[in-house]
């Protein structure tokens, strides 16, 4: 069922009422082999532009192409760091205005290809993306891409609050400003620290220094400066890890009611937190077949948050969100 | 049982018998205090060794000189002691250090965001502007005397005695150092600031210029300032400029002759009048009153503008 829909092409098929069959994708699970994710890049990206028939006898009924309205289509990605590879041959369509979760254990590569996403690893000496990552079907890494006008529409949060060593009001008004937006910044600014769910907390004491506040809270405003220049895609890159499980839920909280607008990018270490909140997860692994200083990150097994943890088609990623490694 | 003293003595042991247990414990600590005692000892002597010579010399000048410090500041240079004094060399250091801040500020500044901000350091060129600069900090400063003598006075330049090339002198003597200063201090400011404002979509000018300047301003401004303190006090390349030692009048203009104190003081101690060597006392003083003002300053920027990341 699911291979009819399959068209991971570049551009945006014509949306559909019902985007994902997880029934579907679930009749066709298959014995899984330990080595169809060694396989080279080429099959990979071969299969998903002409799935066979039979469908069992794919390696790669584990990654979901299923995408009515993908914000991101990537087709063989891969990222090198100087000669040695970090990830290699990535096949995933990440949907617009859902939570897509990025999961798997430390160097699997989840971080640097979410970086992929809005051009952060150019800041990497020595990163090398290859293959290809459309952005509603425009390649992030063509030429005459400029990164800086990638990352206007693509926001960023990261593992560690960073917030501007500036009066949170400046925080906030920092995107905006450099992007020469017009219009009454006053209002940016409060509509970007609703949104973030702060405004009520900070709304008295916006020109003091960011650094009064709470980990939880420079998280939202970080959250709230990345909102600020109204993104169309939020990339978050552990953005729990440093916070108190309450700070967390206010986050979590925080993303559901963003994908009404924004289409949301997560990496987590948490396997609870990419349950609770996303739509999709993407399992990566870290294949250490090259050798144990090799290590290659790969895309393992990509779908509906719930068939993943329920029901997943791949043997490493029911061991991993069963807690039998990671 | 016996092997108490071995690499995991069992706690049984040591608690079955109590009295070795305390031999061993208390004969390892005894030495251990007898080491401690006498690092710190050596250490404290290193400290004193310098805190007493510099009490013992301030305890001198000021001893000899507090008294002919209006004198110093009120008058200018005469071969009369009694007449004597070194207005025209302090304003000639005051406009010395202004016009040295002036020229090496901006282009300090510049260098080292270059190299921290844009440059490759993978580059062959670049590390060796880095070696360098690293290597010019620590050349002798009678050597720009010589690279001012024959190049901005005399050679190619020909600027002639003036305050301007002495300006242009010792701004190349302080040039390296606000550059590794300046350097330090960009350096300190996190990536996360970087990443955060390039995420936002700010041009690498734009996250330079408006948020990693501002973060660095305190340590940029304290280490020029320890930079410019350096060269207030030497006299060596300027003597070797020919900075006249008798000028009776402030400078009033860049191609005014000048005179600093550093020469003043030079000049007056190697006169063979005792009075002289008095005044000198007085002039280090106006001098030591100038260099630890500024210190002061430096001190006071860096706490008042400390951040924490």
């Amino acid at each position: 069922m699911t291979h009819v829909e399959l068209d991971p092409g570049p551009t945006v098929t014509e949306p559909e009422s019902q985007p994902l069959d997880p029934a579907g994708t679930g009749s066709q699970r298959g014995t899984p082999e330990p080595a169809r994710a060694h396989e080279s890049d080429g099959g990979l990206s071969e299969s998903a532009r002409a799935p066979e028939p039979d469908a069992a006898a794919t390696p790669h009924d584990t990654i979901d192409h299923a995408v009515d309205e993908p914000v991101f289509a990537t087709r063989g990605l891969s990222v090198h760091y100087g000669s040695a590879p970090a990830v290699l041959g990535v096949d995933m369509r990440i949907p617009a205005r859902e939570i897509t979760a990025f999961i798997g254990p430390s160097g699997c590569g989840k971080s640097t290809i979410l970086r992929c996403f809005d051009r952060m690893n150019d800041l990497i000496p020595g990163a090398r993306v290859d293959g290809e990552i459309l952005y509603h079907g425009v390649d992030l890494y063509g030429p005459g891409v400029d990164p800086v006008q990638v990352r206007k529409r693509i926001g960023m949060v990261f593992q560690k609050p960073n917030p501007f060593p500036k009066s949170i009001y400046d925080n906030v008004a920092f995107g905006p400003r450099v992007l020469g937006a017009g219009g009454e910044m006053d209002e940016i600014v409060e509509t970007a620290l609703s949104r973030a769910s702060l405004w009520d907390e900070v709304k008295d004491r916006l020109k003091e220094n960011a650094f009064g506040l709470s980990g939880g809270q420079q998280q939202r405003l970080c959250i709230a400066r990345a909102l600020a220049t109204d993104p169309d895609v939020l990339l978050m890159d552990e953005p729990c890890s440093a916070l108190d499980p309450i700070s967390t839920g206010r986050i979590e909280d925080l993303m559901h009611e963003l994908k009404e607008t924004v289409s949301i990018v997560i990496v987590t270490h948490n396997m609870q937190q990419a349950a609770r909140v996303s739509d999709r997860t993407a399992f990566f692994i870290v294949d250490l077949t090259a050798g144990e200083d090799r290590r290659i990150g790969r895309l393992v097994e990509y779908g509906p948050t719930g068939r993943i943890f329920t029901n997943p088609h791949d043997t490493r990623t029911e061991e991993y969100v069963s807690g039998k490694f990671g | 049982m016996s092997d108490l003293a071995g690499p995991n003595p069992a706690p049984e042991g040591l608690y079955a018998q109590p009295a070795r247990a305390a031999e061993v414990l208390g004969r390892q600590r005894l030495r251990e205090r007898a080491k401690n005692a006498l690092f710190r000892g050596l250490l404290l002597f290193s400290l004193l060794l310098g805190v007493v010579a510099l009490v013992v010399l301030l305890a001198d000048v000021l001893d000899r000189g507090l008294g002919h410090v209006w004198q110093v500041v009120t008058s200018f240079p005469s071969g009369l002691p009694a007449r004597a004094g070194a207005q025209s060399a302090i304003m000639g250091t005051i406009w010395l250090m202004a016009l040295v801040a002036l020229f090496t500020i901006p282009v300090g500044v510049g260098a080292a965001v270059y190299l921290e901000e844009y440059a490759d350091r993978s580059r062959r060129w670049n590390r060796l502007i880095e070696v360098n600069i690293q290597n010019l900090a620590a050349v002798p400063s009678i050597v720009y005397g010589i690279l001012g003598l024959g190049f901005l006075v005399r050679g190619f330049v020909g600027l002639g005695q003036t305050l301007l090339a002495g300006a242009l002198t010792l701004s190349l003597l302080v040039l390296p150092t606000v550059i590794i200063a300046s350097r330090e201090a960009l350096r300190s400011v996190p990536d996360s600031i970087r990443h955060g404002s390039l995420a936002l979509g700010a041009t690498p000018w734009q996250t330079t210029w408006r948020q990693v300047l501002p973060a660095a301003i305190p340590g940029i401004a304290t280490g020029t300032i320890l930079g410019l303190s350096r060269a207030i006090g030497e006299a060596a390349p300027l003597i070797l400029l020919g900075a006249l030692t008798f000028v009776t009048f402030n400078p009033e203009g860049l191609n005014s002759a000048f005179t600093a104190l550093p020469i003043q003081i030079f000049n007056w101690i190697s006169r063979p009048q005792d009075e002289f060597k008095l005044l000198a006392a007085g002039a280090i003083l106006v001098l030591l009153v100038i260099l630890l003002s500024m210190n002061a300053f430096a001190i006071w920027m860096r706490s008042r503008y400390q951040k924490r990341w």
